[in-house]
């Protein structure tokens, strides 16, 4: 086996040494009643040649681009990504490295996610933001517990027009705490019903999405305004994090902590992992705020440098009190995303958040002349929701074997709209892409 | 003599991101416009974000030159302990690279993506088999993820039952990741002292357990390297009490097709893709912690799982009892193709054989080395063993100053100060993939290091000095936090 370097002579060499005589001999302090007795029962070894047949078979199944349209985000973005940024996050010296316990010989990635916070912070308009977390659902479902940790109140309210994934990873999480989850309803133009929350007291945080899972921008400066009315932190989630190169950011309407998916920032969508969960927020909450930080410092001789810092917040340090269990989080994942900022710069990211926007527009046009439904009034990004005729599911399926995904049904989420699409557009799609999506709906 | 394997070489100085640049450039091929420009409501529109200006020999000479600041498996020799540095695949990657996976829509319809639902219901089954469990979830991200969700599923079990406990037992050996996974779950940790072997007394744990302990939270083989061998009386001990076992198996490459979990008492499990199945840490991630769990906990599983019918796969929700989602999706697709490709190029005995070479290589240096560095626990060790500065303290020479040496000397330094129990701790953890001339390299290189903690001490107190940057200012990076530029 090619990963393993040990010739017999070796084996034998080093057994000596140990004082044993064989491989079996090594295990003597694992009892005989621990021993597996029969062989592990898993398929025989392929070799690379037999393997990349498989794994090519097992990927020739799966619906990508350009072959197929998908015309659906959700939580899950195409976008093109540079050969440039998928080779520099191709080298070994990022890959194959560990968290940057010691910095003396880490500081390629320890820089990096210096930039990384830096890029984030300056997109989201925030103060800091942490070496990353899982995704975009468990950084809100962190965001929410240091709310609670902040405020000592054990009582969250969160828009209903959150991502539903990231809604039950939040109960998932504050379960067991026996935290309590309110969930705000919302209005018909496609908004979080912010007046719910009148009556509403004892809240930690009030968390709302924008874009929403409807793709509808919502009222920020509102949710800041509410939460400061009840003593609650405000909380901005997202999933298309592609859209603060044209909106205005969550920092500029004081939102208190920002957090969510950074997917659409050069990481491969990969059947949704792994991605990046993007955390960020006001100063004053940093030594409540859980993850990694990287912070700038100086050597022995002066020179400029970086290490892991604020550690104290951290279970290896504080274990049973720390801000969080994370350990391992996204790391290369961050550094893509702050490979693809820096490609894509500040001339790139507003053309192309744009674009996004111009190409949802004209989709967006194109079914409202050919008489479609779209369902909320609000302003999109690049995601938006249609409603069908009711024997839409046919056309769907027949466009599934056009090689079309004609968006995403909402029905198993939001029961009370039948027939409603979740359509999205980006950069990957064409005029004629959209046009015969059209056609093909019409049809 | 020999030349040292550390050496200076030519490493450029490189300003930070927005430091270098100009006005007008881009790094990115603008997509074409083919849709004309609609209007926006100008007061959701915001500043450009100030992201810096570069062309793309900009970006690429700008991470080259970071990348070679760092330290990798590829580098060399990574004995960090408890991490299990093994060698990464390249075809792994290749594979996690194939358009059909890197470019799947989690939302595609199942008919559209049985590949990828196929690789994880099949992954889940080797993983089953690996640990001799009966169900396995790939959601979780990493080993702290799968950790929450395996004490969640303990949490889900009792209340099914509709028992409420409220402390949970954690060695003195475990991972802060322990107790902080538990206390999120809302258990108390409480902990277990283990014995002068280094290892868990049935007594110490019998003390301790009692009807409001949940469970015990276990790292087997533990880590001080050791195999807790009273494992199946211990949880003998904590089932007697209604409570379960829970099974930290961040350190299962040493006992791969050699020990079965699954027939020692343990309940539920996780694993560290990115340790055991040689998926890249990345710097710091993704990683992925699947876990595994016997028939007793499969309903309290995540959801959504993975099912087939007669050669076809779908997505389940179907399950009442689940302690719901912990991923956006289905967790990190891509660091399970890797998984996945590595036990297919292993196959059955070849795994086997890699913890055999693991703990033999541990072995190895443990004997080869407790004559220059202390040796707390002198008894035979499974992957990975703990040495200690004592011997070197009388020189005023501590870990700190021997592992800075060794990263001079051209190494990557061991876990330093982990575990708690020893104080001063070195834990070194070969794995499987170095060779004996490698081994041989480091022990010798180690040796040289104990010598000069007494000849020389200055040598390590100064120490590095060959890399890109020489001891940092930790205390001022933490009292004056500068986070961002």
């Amino acid at each position: 086996m090619r990963y393993l370097p040990h010739t017999d002579d070796d084996i034998s060499a080093m057994l000596k040494v140990v004082g044993v005589g064989s491989l079996e001999e090594l295990f003597s302090t694992v009892p005989e009643d621990c021993r597996k007795k029969e062989p592990l029962d898993l398929p025989d070894p392929l070799t690379e040649w037999e393997l990349n047949q498989h794994m090519a078979s097992l990927a020739a199944t799966m619906a990508t681009m350009p072959e197929y349209k998908v015309f659906v985000g959700a939580g899950s973005y195409e976008h093109f990504v540079p050969s440039s940024v998928l080779s520099l996050l191709g080298r070994s010296e990022f890959v194959t490295s560990y968290t940057p316990y010691q910095p003396e010989v880490s500081q390629g990635t320890l820089q990096g996610i210096f930039e990384y916070q830096t890029l984030i912070c300056r997109l989201l308009g925030m103060e800091v933001a942490n070496a990353s977390m899982y995704d975009g659902a468990s950084a809100l479902a962190e965001a929410l517990l240091m709310a609670t940790r902040i405020s000592k109140k054990k009582k969250v309210a969160i828009s209903r027009l959150i991502h539903p994934h990231y809604r039950e990873v939040v109960k998932t999480y504050l379960w067991p705490k026996e935290y309590e989850v309110l969930e705000l309803p919302y209005l018909k133009d496609g908004k979080t019903d912010l007046s719910a929350l009148d009556g509403m007291t004892e809240l930690a945080a009030i968390a709302i999405q924008s874009p929403n899972f409807f793709g509808c921008i919502e009222d920020l400066a509102a949710l800041r305004k509410k939460a400061s009315e009840r003593e609650a932190m405000s909380i901005a989630s997202f999933t298309e994090a592609l859209a603060y190169g044209l909106l205005k950011n969550p920092g500029s309407y004081g939102v208190d902590i920002v957090c969510g998916e950074g997917q659409s920032l050069g990481i491969p969508q990969s059947f949704g992992g792994p991605s990046l969960g993007i955390f960020a927020s006001k100063m004053n909450y940093i030594r409540s705020m859980p993850g990694r930080l990287v912070g700038k410092t100086a050597d022995k001789d002066g020179k400029r440098g970086f290490v892991l810092t604020l550690a104290t917040r951290e279970q290896h340090i504080r274990r049973e009190r720390a801000t969080s269990n994370i350990c391992t989080n996204q790391g290369l994942c961050a550094m893509g995303a702050a490979i693809y900022m820096a490609s894509v710069g500040k001339n790139g990211l507003r053309e192309l958040a744009k674009l996004n926007y111009d190409k949802a527009q004209y989709l967006k046009r194109r079914l409202e002349e050919a008489a479609f439904k779209i369902r909320f009034v609000s302003p999109t990004f690049n995601e938006f929701v249609v409603e069908f005729p009711s024997n839409f599911e046919q056309t769907y399926n027949r466009l599934l074997d056009q090689k079309i995904v004609a968006g995403l049904p909402l029905a198993s989420y939001y029961p009370e709209l039948t027939n409603c699409y979740l359509l999205g557009v980006t950069e990957t799609k064409t005029k004629e892409d959209m046009d015969i999506l059209v056609r093909g709906i019409e049809s | 003599m020999k030349e040292k394997l550390g050496t200076t070489g030519l490493v450029m100085n490189e300003p930070l991101l927005w430091e270098r640049g100009g006005n007008g450039r881009c790094g990115f091929s603008i997509p074409r416009r083919d849709v004309e420009s609609f209007p926006i409501n100008e007061d959701l529109v915001g500043p450009v974000p100030d992201f810096p200006e570069l062309s793309e020999v900009d970006v690429v000479r700008h991470y080259t030159r970071l990348s070679q600041w760092n330290y990798g498996v590829d580098t060399g020799m990574y004995p960090l302990g408890s991490c299990t540095m093994k060698y990464n695949p390249k075809v792994n990657e290749k594979y996690a690279n194939l358009p059909g996976f890197a470019g799947a829509h989690p939302f595609l319809p199942p008919s559209m993506a049985q590949g990828t639902l196929k690789l994880m219901y099949d992954l889940e089954h080797f993983l089953s088999e690996i640990t001799g469990m009966d169900a396995t979830t790939l959601q979780p991200a990493a080993g702290a993820q799968g950790e929450l969700t395996g004490t969640m599923l303990i949490y889900a079990f009792l209340r099914s039952k509709g028992i409420h406990r409220s402390k949970f037992l954690i060695p003195d050996t475990a991972h802060g990741t322990n107790p902080a996974s538990v206390s999120l779950c809302g258990f108390h940790p409480v902990p277990v002292k283990s014995n002068e072997d280094g290892i868990l007394g049935p007594e110490a744990v019998a003390e301790v357990m009692d009807e409001d302990v949940a469970g015990i939270l276990v790292t087997n083989p533990n880590t001080l390297g050791f195999f807790e061998e009273n494992i199946r009386e211990i949880s003998e001990i904590v089932h007697g009490k209604g409570g379960l076992v829970y099974c930290d198996g961040a350190n299962m490459n040493a006992v791969m097709g050699i020990v079965e979990m699954g027939k020692i008492g343990v309940d539920v499990m996780h694993l560290n893709l990115h340790k055991t199945f040689s998926t890249p840490h990345g710097g710091g991630g993704p990683g992925a912690g699947p876990v595994c769990v016997k028939k007793g906990l499969e309903p309290f599983l995540p959801v959504p799982r993975v099912v087939q019918e007669e050669g076809t796969y779908r997505l389940s929700y179907d399950y009442p009892g689940s302690i719901g989602r912990v991923h956006s999706f289905y967790g990190n697709f891509g660091v399970m193709i890797k998984a996945y490709s590595y036990i297919l190029s292993m196959g059955p005995d070849n795994l086997k054989k890699a913890s055999q070479l693991a703990v033999l290589n541990a072995n190895y240096i443990k004997e080869s080395l407790k004559a220059a560095f202390n040796l707390p626990y002198d008894r035979p060790c499974m992957h990975e063993c703990v040495f200690s500065d004592k011997q070197q303290n009388v020189h005023k020479i501590t870990t700190l100053d021997v592992a800075k040496r060794l990263i001079d000397c051209g190494f990557h330094p061991p876990t330093i100060y982990f575990p708690l129990v020893v104080a001063g701790a070195m834990m070194v953890e070969p794995t499987e993939s170095e060779s004996k001339e490698t081994l041989d390299e480091f022990i010798e290189t180690c040796k040289a290091i104990a010598n000069e903690a007494e000849e020389d001490p200055d040598l390590l107190h100064e120490a590095p000095k060959n890399a890109k940057v020489r001891r940092l200012d930790e205390v001022t990076a933490a009292r004056q936090p500068c986070l961002m530029g």
